[in-house]
């Protein structure tokens, strides 16, 4: 089927029409165990694609690896034409690439508004000997938190301002957290695992959230376990099992897609469990 | 049992020289525990090479008390970069252990015979005070304070350092309200979060290592000024263990902890041995002599310490909620 | 610890060994007073004098501190005593008018020394006359005596420090105080054997049951509580560090600041080049015996297996049924017991004092973290190479600086391989 987002067919490793991160050979290595092992990975730029599959199939792993959080055995990553492969953590985020956490990484010793200001990457005050002239930075300052207000209050935080973030509740949090990686106008957001831990009645907020990410141009890319949830807003479905990819494509297409059910369920898809042994390969390292 | 003794001995280790010595050596040590989360275990290091750099760049060199002050200053900064930049990533019960073998370890190096031309060895170093001295503009004579009576380097020694105290913590005070200061309160919390916003975490941990550092140095020059001797056998483990206890006592991340912390220890240790010796003397308590009323002062710092980790980790002035062991 | 000194040092050892009991009868049982004196200074500095075994009398000794100063004359069997004040470090000196005829000292300046009472109420010194006695030996056989010296020291390490691994790997416990137990069996080893005089193995299994005790009542008393408050490991360690010292100053207290001399009481055996004693043998039986119990124990028996789980993951351990409170106490009687028992072969050895343990907690925390935390392999093989490291250093590096060397080592070791040799490579995130 043609689609505006891939250059021919959609499969895995599929090259994109325009892609914002490109992935070659990328492996990652435990002690034996291969925990990410992706042949070619683009992801695509201004739209939202979802990582998925199941426990175990290296999409977190994956996920520090492109973010600098941890060190590949092999591979080679470019976002935005720029070399990223081994560029530590910081670096990347500084280049536009901005992620959050599957645990939630709201800091609960600042405020709320502490927090959505030290998402700014730009602020003088930041250097050791520029902090104490208060002249410097007390302007920039001022227009920060102005656009930490303008975002608190999309996100509906704006009455918990001046509270410590570890008032907050749960999903308030996830939201913070994603409200403070906007804070530095990233190009691509890397949300891992933003349903996870959250109430039901907050998760149709999330998306709309995320859908709004890509109303301003930025590109999103998110990691999940449910596929149904994954359905609504995203543009692109990437499925990863067993440290591959295992499939790729529009999210309708990717549902129906054999390997896909396959990876989720085995090769047993129809078979009784009870009939079947346990399959010790499947091991949990996500 | 002379009480009046016991309370003018009391209030003078308010003021001491070596409760400001100590007071500085606390602050350096909230910038790095309290401000950054750095478990640095090793803050003697600091304050020995701040009065050893002193005291050679004044005996060795011939150099002014200024550019000897600079010297020891520079010291202790250059300690912590060589010292931090292999061992700031490591994991924090790695890092307590290994800034007390490198304190340890300065000091075998120190009190070696090889090096005794420079550092004095085992006996150490003296007399370095006179450059100091000698800008005192207060003139010679006994000043009565009521309840204890100091000479004219006794009085310009403590207003020095306690100066300085205040001077440093207005910087302080400055300097963690600014964006800097924010930077660090998010990594004693979280480092990865503070990287995924794209700052250099290392670099903050190496900065406030030498910010720490550089204050403490000042306290080990303080220190070492007052009697006019430096010798090894100071910047033992004991010194880090009572910085650590007067931390805990004030409140570890806070900037009025180390000093009223400091004033408290050392006000509550002169008077329990002064009212122990007290005791000895009068014959009250016969299983002890005077010898050892010395040796449970260090008895009680120990269990001041864990009573404090356990039931009041905040201290006097701490923040519960502001609380972070990273563990 | 050389070998090459023990006999040039072992008679003024003795004598001063004897001092140390007489002193310490004296005050047995109670906490150590000084010497009874007419005058009301509380702090002793002594020795004896000798020339090649010969006792020098009447020679005029002063010890000297800023505007103190006192001295003393020899008697006839060479020894002095001169009460001090204060604390502090004194300046001792020997009046050279006084010397017998004929007799020089060892070194250029051996008529200074000095008696450190900063910390303890008594203070030796030793004064060297005549030719040295050190005996000149060829390179490959300094070697040999420092590999069979670190060989030696470090199975003592490996004892102590199979018991910090344990605790930490079923904990997590960084225990500061683990010295602490190395200095009670040696300092238990010296009261019981020396000072009481009983037979030396009744002595030593008192000194390890005392020292195991001390370890189960910690256990009991303060680190379970503070399990079950789930106090984080950082804040713990930090307890540790408090307890250590409270423990240091009550052994202080009790026992006395002097260096207790225990060593240098067995027969001379000559290997090859080395020498060495029949105690040092023992010591090292009894410490390859011992470790090989260990990890027969660990490998071959359920309650081993079980150890090992719950140092892999407490609450999988749990899950399985494993009643992981009992092996944190068995772990902890083990441990105890083994601390203790290298302690008393160190005591046996060498000399015990309160700081004993103190002085090799940081060697210890070199060995587990060089050999893999967590695993009792790991802190055998990581005990053995500081050892060997510590006391093949001497060769190259002034002796004093040896400990110095093995921390740098351990600095290096965390920074290139924080796992160890044998650990294996955390997985982040």
């Amino acid at each position: 089927m043609a689609n505006q987002i891939s250059i021919g067919e959609p499969a895995p490793g599929c090259k994109k029409v325009d892609p914002i991160l490109v992935a070659d050979n990328v492996t990652r290595v435990f002690g034996g165990l291969t925990a990410v092992d992706v042949e070619h990975m683009e992801i695509p730029r201004g739209l939202i694609t979802a990582l998925i599959g199941p426990n175990g199939a290296g999409k977190t792993t994956m996920f520090n690896l492109l973010t600098g959080f941890d060190k590949p055995n092999t591979g080679e990553w470019t976002f935005d034409g720029k070399n990223l492969a081994g560029v530590s953590s910081y670096k990347v985020a500084r280049m536009g690439m901005i992620r959050t956490f599957q645990l939630t990484k709201a800091l609960s010793l600042l405020t709320v508004i502490d927090n959505m200001r030290l998402g700014d990457q730009a602020n003088p005050g930041e250097s050791f000997f520029k902090s104490f002239i208060r002249p410097v930075w007390k302007r920039h300052e001022a227009k920060i938190t102005l656009k930490a207000d303008e975002l608190l209050k999309r996100f509906k935080l704006d009455a918990k301002r001046e509270d410590y973030a570890a008032a907050l509740s749960g999903g308030q949090r996830k939201l913070l957290e994603m409200a403070r990686a906007l804070m530095s106008d990233p190009k691509l957001v890397m949300l891992d695992e933003p349903m996870a831990g959250v109430n039901p009645a907050l998760t149709q907020s999330l998306l709309e959230h995320i859908k709004g990410l890509k109303e301003n141009g930025t590109t999103v890319l998110f990691v999940e376990h449910d596929m149904h949830m994954v359905r609504h807003i995203s543009d692109w479905v990437i499925v990863m099992a067993e440290g591959k990819v295992v499939a790729e494509g529009p999210p309708a297409d990717v549902m129906k897609n054999p390997a896909v059910i396959d990876a989720y369920l085995g090769a047993h898809a129809n078979s009784d469990l009870g009939d079947i042994e346990i399959n010790s390969a499947a091991k949990e390292t996500n | 049992m002379d009480w009046l003794n016991a309370l003018n001995l009391t209030a003078g280790e308010f003021v001491g020289a070596y409760t400001a010595a100590y007071v500085l050596c606390a602050l350096g040590l909230a910038v790095h525990f309290g401000f950054t989360g750095l478990l640095n275990f090793g803050q003697a290091a600091f304050a020995a090479l701040g009065a050893y750099g002193y005291s050679i760049a004044t005996l060795t060199f011939g150099w002014p008390w200024w550019s000897a002050v600079l010297f020891g200053l520079l010291c202790s900064a250059a300690f912590a970069v060589v010292l931090g930049i292999p061992t700031l990533r490591l994991r924090a019960d790695y890092l307590a252990i290994v800034t007390i073998a490198a304190a340890q370890a300065l000091k075998f190096a120190v009190s070696a015979s090889i090096f005794e031309q420079v550092t004095g060895g085992s006996n150490g170093l003296s007399q370095f005070g006179d450059s100091f001295y000698s800008l005192n503009p207060i003139p010679k004579g006994r000043y009565d304070f009521g309840v204890f009576a100091l000479s004219e380097n006794e009085l310009f020694i403590r207003i020095v350092a306690w100066s300085l105290i205040i001077l440093i913590a207005l910087f302080l005070y400055f300097l963690t309200r600014s964006p800097w200061g924010r930077v660090l309160k998010g990594i004693r919390e979280d480092e990865d979060a503070v990287r995924s916003l794209g700052k250099n975490v290392f670099s903050y941990k190496l900065q406030s290592l030498v910010v720490g550092g550089s204050i403490a140095s000042l306290g080990g020059m303080v220190f070492v000024m007052s009697s006019q001797t430096n010798q090894p056998s100071n910047w033992g483990t004991n010194f880090t263990f009572m910085l650590w206890t007067i931390l805990l006592l004030g409140g570890a991340a806070t900037i009025l902890g180390p000093i009223i912390g400091g004033m408290v220890f050392f006000g509550l240790l002169m008077f329990l041995q002064s009212v122990m010796e007290g005791l000895v003397n009068m014959g009250w308590l016969p299983f002890l002599d005077i010898a050892q009323v010395g040796q449970i002062r260090f008895l009680l710092v120990g269990v001041a310490l864990m009573l404090l980790v356990i039931f009041r980790p905040q201290g006097i002035f701490g923040n519960k909620k502001e609380l972070q062991f990273n563990g | 610890m050389s070998q090459l000194n023990i006999r040039a040092g072992r008679k003024a050892g003795v004598f001063l060994g004897i001092i140390a009991m007489l002193f310490a009868i004296l005050s047995a049982g109670a906490p150590a007073k000084a010497a009874d004196d007419p005058s009301t200074y509380a702090y002793t500095i002594a020795g004896t004098l000798l020339n090649n075994d010969k006792p020098l009398a009447d020679v005029t000794v002063t010890a000297q501190l800023d505007a103190f100063k006192a001295s003393a004359k020899s008697d006839s069997s060479g020894a002095w005593t001169i009460m001090v004040p204060k604390p502090g470090i004194y300046n001792v000196s020997i009046d050279k008018a006084t010397l017998p005829a004929g007799v020089s000292f060892t070194k250029a300046d051996g008529d200074k020394m000095q008696a450190d009472l900063s910390q303890t109420d008594f203070a030796a010194v030793l004064f060297s006359f005549g030719k040295s006695t050190v005996v000149e030996q060829s390179f490959s056989d300094q070697l040999l005596v420092r590999v069979w010296a670190g060989l030696n020291f470090g199975l003592l390490l490996a004892m102590a420090a199979i018991g910090i691994s344990l605790i930490f790997g079923t904990t997590g416990l960084n225990n500061f105080a683990h010295g602490e137990m190395v200095t009670s069996g040696a300092l238990f080893i010296w009261l019981f054997h020396i000072v009481l005089n009983l037979n030396i193995l009744l002595s030593a299994v008192i000194a390890v049951a005392l020292t195991t005790l001390f370890g189960w009542v910690q256990d009991a008393g303060l680190w379970k509580p503070l399990r079950k408050r789930r106090m984080g490991l950082n804040q713990m360690m930090i307890v540790s560090i408090g307890f250590s010292i409270v423990a240091r100053y009550i052994l202080l207290l009790f026992f006395g600041g002097d260096t207790k001399d225990i060593g240098g009481g067995g027969n001379i055996i000559k290997l090859g080049p080395i020498f060495t004693s029949d105690i040092a043998l023992i010591s090292l039986v009894i410490c390859v015996l011992s470790l090989a119990g260990v990890a027969l124990f660990l490998t071959r028996t359920r309650l081993g297996k079980a150890t090992r789980a719950v140092s892999d993951n407490p609450s999988l351990a749990a899950a399985t049924g494993i009643d992981v409170e009992r092996i944190i106490r068995i772990v902890w009687i083990v441990a105890s017991a083994l601390t203790g028992l290298a302690g008393v072969l160190y005591g046996l050895q060498f000399q015990a004092t309160w700081l004993t343990g103190f002085d090799i907690l940081l060697l210890l925390f070199a060995s587990v973290t060089l050999g893999g935390l967590g695993t009792a392999l790991g802190a055998t093989v990581g005990a053995l190479i500081i050892g060997m490291i510590v006391e093949v250093s001497s060769l190259f590096i002034a002796n004093e600086l040896k400990y110095a060397a093995a921390l740098v080592i351990l600095i290096i070791i965390l920074i290139v391989r924080p796992q160890g040799v044998l650990g294996k490579k955390q997985r982040i995130g």
